[in-house]
């Protein structure tokens, strides 16, 4: 008998219907992976299957485990299902923690519940099934708090907390999403090792392909709440039957023409000059009158870019690449060095002198949501570097420049009338890409850019990052953990490791064959679809 | 959480010597010749000359300042020229009237607010919340003094069950002293609880939303552990913070209700010496009470750090 047992479940939330009749069973001790885009119905179906939905939620249909109704089940009985049969594992490891509770109470709470424990039996499993996941006695005591923990970290607490009463069936909804690759690994190991040495089912949603192949023995495809296809793993994703998958499966391998990718690195002046440039930050006081010690984050890195260059800024968080691509942006002070852009150096600059270089260099974030005011139409949002320029432009003027920016990028000229939140996640990355190009810069230093998208709109982002390289022949500076994205969109690769630039070369050559053991790690880590593929036909013969 | 107690009591040494120096200032240029004051409009000119020598406000500023600040120190607060008796005294029989009164009003109003807000946040959109939170609405509406007269009606006219007015003094025993302040403490303490159940409602909800409630229900825990497991002490914050200024108003700012009920306070002794340019005791009260939201404000920040970790390292 299947260890859980979907049947035509239907959800809907007020009137918006999310699920339509879902059908979904995992047999115990197996992988079931669940795929789909943003707003596909993956997390609410993990959701119902711990009835933790949102109040106005309501269910029909049949959900079945080890024989237990859990729509119609008492919510007593549900309390000593969760964290006992049925475990989770979050997204966000960051704020998925008591940030008041030590790391043993949070683990041992869960124990002491459903077993009845005393405290020092309970917190004896804590600490055993904290050792499991990674986190040594000697450098995790128990009495931790979650924020002396980094994100990978945390997210091993969580799975301790999920898996500390060997659950029969463990859901994990993109338990990796929110972690660089070398962490996604990890994460993904210690998930496969625990299932199989506890026999327990997992349920793992994601919206990588790539790792859902690494990971599970079945796989559901699914697509605006209704299962598009379901099936084994390799077979289903090597055969493409269903439209839905293969343009799924294409989409996260997408590569973007760009026909004359090369020309930009022909001689020339250099658009931009990294010079042994040092950040430190200061650090945590070890006494009242001590000096506090610093942080390196940046450690004399040195690099230069041609004009119409693609470069990837690559490494793991926390590496430094994000305060490297804003001391290129004149947004923070070098300690040490110097950056030059476009022959001047940056950082003696006033902020007045700085305007000229500004409107030659901008900006795209990740969350294109964030990153927009939410009262503020189109039109303005896109329009705020025109005070960059020398002539302001008159109001109509503007709204001309404004409709080509749009049009640019794919969008047209009425949306500038609308508000960032009537659009989709794909058309606001579009929306701060027009903003980023209005000025008509030199430079565009794109900070992880397609990462909160989905793979096809990804696929179409690259796309037009690819198309703007080559009309505008503006030069890209893509700082990002997602080796995908670099292959497919730049020349040259750099990877950071530690503060400091360890590798630099053609993509493809340091992709394929990299030389220093912190690129290796970022390779051997990515996960890659086609291999992934390859090694499953492989291993099934 | 050694260096963090010792820094934070440096910050309110430093915090407390400013302040001095702004009370000062502000009595020094305020018009009004204290001696002029003391002696009335009839004096010779020889006796108000002898007697702002014998005051020393012949002496230069800095002077006067400094030698201020010594008897603060050492308890001296100086002599009220209306009372004729040293400031210290005046203020010790006042406060202890005032505080008492301000810590069974903080206690009575936390006593009622923190579970009326709890409550009315775990039953968010339901009767329960609609008509706690009204009844806050009313509550923050009303000034103190139009329940204290309404409870006056009630408990000491109709009812009489306590007396309307009046102190008679410690010494009269604890429990006719504590009658005494039974209802202006609750006149005081119902608008601060209105405000302080809104807040915990408000804080309580936004906890609730956090992701780590959702991995606490998804342990298995039910949801009323949860509210009061993970969820009220995250929610204490903000919390914390309004009840630190409540208590530094209910020490200054009961005048009102101290002459509703002729409670002979630290609101009024202020008030008195004011209108009678007694600025020894305001520069003294004044003092006083600086020095005692500075040190709520201490105790506040321990609490912060007692209730969030994350506060004690890097505060």
């Amino acid at each position: 008998m299947a260890l859980i047992e979907i049947e035509k479940l239907s959800l809907s939330i007020g009137r918006v219907p999310i699920l339509k009749s879902i059908d979904l069973t995992i047999g115990a001790g197996e992988t079931m992976g669940l795929v789909g885009e943003s707003g596909s119905g993956k997390s609410m179906t993990a959701l119902t299957l711990m009835r933790l939905l949102p109040d106005a939620a309501r269910a029909t249909g049949r959900v079945t485990f080890d024989g237990i109704d859990i729509l119609a089940a008492p919510e007593a009985a549900m309390c000593r299902l969760r964290g006992n049969d049925i475990g989770m594992v979050f997204q966000e490891p960051m704020t998925a923690l008591n940030p008041v509770k030590t790391i043993g109470e949070q683990v041992a709470e869960g124990i002491r519940w459903h077993t009845g424990a005393n405290r020092a039996d309970a917190e004896a499993s804590a600490r055993r099934m904290l050792e499991r996941v990674g986190l040594p006695e000697a450098k995790f005591p128990l009495t931790r708090y979650p924020h002396q923990l980094s994100g990978g970290q945390r997210q091993r607490v969580v799975i301790a907390i999920a898996c500390a009463l060997k659950p029969k069936l463990l859901v994990a909804d993109e338990p990796t999403t929110a972690l660089d690759v070398v962490l996604q690994k990890q994460i993904l190991d210690l998930l496969r090792g625990l299932v199989a040495e506890d026999r327990m089912g997992l349920l793992l949603i994601s919206h990588d392909l790539a790792v859902v192949t690494d990971m599970a023995d079945r796989i559901t495809v699914m697509r605006h709440g209704e299962v598009m296809e379901e099936g084994e793993t390799a077979q289903t994703l090597s055969a493409q039957v269903h439209p839905y998958t293969r343009q799924l499966a294409e989409a996260s391998m997408h590569v973007p023409a760009r026909p004359n990718r090369h020309a930009a690195q022909a001689g020339g002046d250099n658009l931009l000059e990294v010079d042994a440039v040092v950040r430190d930050y200061p650090g945590r006081r070890r006494a009242l009158f001590a000096p506090a010690e610093k942080f390196r984050a940046v450690d004399h890195v040195s690099f230069s870019m041609k004009p119409g260059q693609s470069v990837a800024l690559v490494g793991r968080s926390g590496c430094g690449k994000s305060t490297l691509a804003r001391m290129i942006l004149a947004l923070d002070r070098p300690t040490g060095g110097d950056i030059r852009f476009l022959g001047a150096s940056l950082t003696s600059k006033s902020e007045a002198e700085l305007k000229p270089y500004r409107r030659n260099m901008q900006v795209v974030f990740q969350d294109p949501y964030g990153s927009f005011n939410p009262r503020h139409k189109v039109e303005r949002l896109v329009a705020e570097p025109l005070h960059l320029l020398d002539s302001q432009p008159s109001p109509a003027e503007r709204r001309e420049m404004v409709a080509e920016a749009l049009h640019e990028v794919g969008l047209r000229a009425p949306d500038m009338d609308k508000y960032p939140h009537e659009f989709s996640g794909g058309q606001r990355q579009r929306i701060s890409i027009a903003r980023a190009i209005i000025t008509r810069p030199k430079l565009v230093v794109a900070d992880e850019p397609v990462s909160a998208l989905d793979v096809s709109i990804r696929a179409q982002v690259l796309d037009l990052f690819a198309e703007l390289n080559q009309k505008l022949g503006v030069a890209y500076l893509f700082i990002t953990h997602d080796l995908t994205v670099a292959r497919a969109i730049t020349d040259e690769v750099m990877v950071m490791h530690d503060g400091r630039i360890v590798e630099t070369g053609r993509t493809d050559a340091v992709l394929d064959d990299p030389q220093s053991e912190a690129a290796r790690d970022l390779v051997a880590a990515a996960p890659d679809l086609k291999r992934a593929i390859r090694r499953r036909l492989h291993e099934q013969g | 959480m050694i260096p963090f107690l010792a820094r934070r009591l440096l910050t309110g040494l430093a915090t407390l010597l400013l302040a001095s120096v702004v009370v000062f200032a502000v009595l020094e240029i305020l018009p009004g010749d204290p001696a002029l004051l003391m002696l009335g409009m009839n004096a010779s000119p020889e006796a108000l000359a002898t007697l702002r020598e014998q005051l020393g406000l012949n002496d230069p500023v800095m002077v006067r300042y400094v030698s201020w600040i010594l008897g603060l120190l050492t308890g001296d607060f100086g002599r009220s020229f209306t009372y004729s008796s040293p400031v210290i005294d005046l203020i010790a029989e006042r406060a202890v009237v005032s505080l008492p009164l301000a810590v069974i009003s903080l206690l009575l109003s936390t006593a009622i607010a923190i579970p009326v807000g709890i409550f009315a946040a775990a039953r968010r959109g339901k009767a329960a919340d609609t008509l706690s939170m009204g009844a806050a609405q009313v509550g923050v509406a009303v000034p103190n003094f139009w329940f204290a007269l309404i409870l006056v009606y009630i408990f000491a006219v109709w009812l009489q069950l306590v007396p309307a007015g009046g102190f008679p003094g410690w010494k009269a025993g604890l429990w006719p002293g504590l009658k005494a302040l039974i209802l202006p403490s609750v006149a005081l303490a119902l608008p601060q609880a209105a405000i302080l159940a809104r807040v915990t409602r408000s804080a309580m909800l936004e906890v609730l939303g956090e992701d780590y409630i959702r991995t606490a229900r998804a342990k298995g825990m039910p949801r009323r552990h949860v509210l009061w497991r993970h969820a009220l002490r995250n929610a204490m914050i903000p919390v914390l913070t309004i009840l630190g200024l409540q208590f530094a108003f209910l020490l200054a700012g009961t005048i009102i209700i101290e002459n509703v009920f002729y409670l002979p306070g630290l609101g009024r002794l202020v008030f008195q010496a004011i209108t009678q340019r007694d600025l020894i005791v305001v520069e003294g009260v004044v003092m006083l009470l600086v020095a005692s939201v500075i040190f709520v404000n201490i105790v506040v920040d321990i609490c912060y750090a007692l209730v969030d970790p994350r506060l004690r390292s890097n505060a």
